[in-house]
């Protein structure tokens, strides 16, 4: 059966589009949901995109995390639905509370758009299950206010518990604090990456393929959860 | 009527990095002597009524800031009151 992937949209969101193809061009249906709805219409997994969503006149993400289909996310993100929260997507994640820490203005104050390569460093999220350990990944990274902070605690938790899903390598773009680019919760099925995999889909208008490997991660890890329910 | 205003700033350990744009950009107006800048946001929120200061906390707490890198306080507009 097809896998049903969810890509919210918000107003002011600019990637929903995108995530939808890569869904498409993993293999699976994309249902596109808006944010003002709060049914999912049951789908296997949820994508927040990128873009500029209009919690951004407060703080990155803030008021997004209010919308109606935020909270039936929370929900099931809570009792274990694969959610990708991607740039704008990740900032949302960190407002409610799924993801520790926060996504501040980038420390040169400059808007960063460039490809960036990444270090995968936890494959045991239902998002990076096909990746290698150290794999190392090029996505674009588009962002103004993408540095990831944290107190030194919640950066040792993650390190310890191997939460930090992906690191920038070869530069960091935005002084994320110890070059984090992707962390994950407690359960691993709720990841936030700042750069883009989206646009990394095909050959045409990405720099690689390289973030084709999160959309297929999914539909594996889902694969392997329905293969483990006696039919 | 009355006017509660709420100021966010970032907490001290959080780098505030357009405070210190503003800080580098001080010594081109030959100030020397200002030896840290954060720059925070202030809120104004006016009620119908009364205003309830631990609704306002909760509002600022759960909206306004947010507690993960930002120290919010609050306090009642006398003056509008009045």
């Amino acid at each position: 059966m097809t896998m049903r992937i969810g890509v919210v949209t918000f107003p002011g969101s600019l990637d929903d589009g995108d995530a939808a193809r890569a869904v498409r061009l993993a293999g699976a249906e994309a249902v596109r949901l808006w944010h003002a709805d709060p049914d999912l219409h049951g789908v296997d997994a949820v994508v927040l995109p990128g873009g500029f969503s209009y919690g951004d006149y407060l703080r990155c993400g803030a008021i997004a995390r209010f919308s109606p289909a935020m909270e039936s996310i929370i929900d099931a993100a809570n009792g274990g639905l694969p959610v990708l929260g991607i740039c704008n997507g990740f900032q949302i994640l960190c407002e409610a509370h799924l993801l520790p820490g926060a996504l501040t203005r980038n420390q040169h104050l400059h808007f960063r758009n460039r490809d960036q390569w990444l270090k995968v460093e936890s494959t045991s999220t239902a998002w990076t299950g096909t990746f290698t350990d150290g794999q190392e990944i090029l996505i674009p990274v588009k962002n103004g206010e993408g540095c990831y902070v944290a107190d030194q605690r919640t950066l040792d938790a993650l390190e310890a518990e191997g939460r930090v899903v992906a690191r920038y390598i070869r530069g960091n773009p935005n002084g994320s604090q110890r070059d984090i680019a992707a962390i994950t919760n407690e359960r691993g099925n709720v990841v936030g990456i700042m750069p883009h995999p989206e646009h990394a889909v095909e050959a045409l208008t990405g720099p690689s393929l390289d973030g084709l490997g999160l959309f297929a991660s999914v539909l594996a890890h889902l694969a392997g959860k329905s293969a483990a329910v006696p039919a | 009527m009355a006017r509660v205003v709420v100021d966010v700033m970032l907490k001290p350990e959080i780098l505030d990095p357009q405070g210190q744009a503003v800080a580098n950009a001080l010594p081109r107006l030959d100030v020397t002597d200002v030896t840290s800048v954060r720059i925070g946001r202030r809120i104004e929120l006016e009620f119908s009524g009364d205003a309830d200061l631990d609704r306002v906390r909760e509002i600022a707490d759960k909206l306004l800031a947010n507690p993960v890198i930002e120290d919010f306080t609050i306090h009642a507009d006398e003056q509008v009151k009045a």
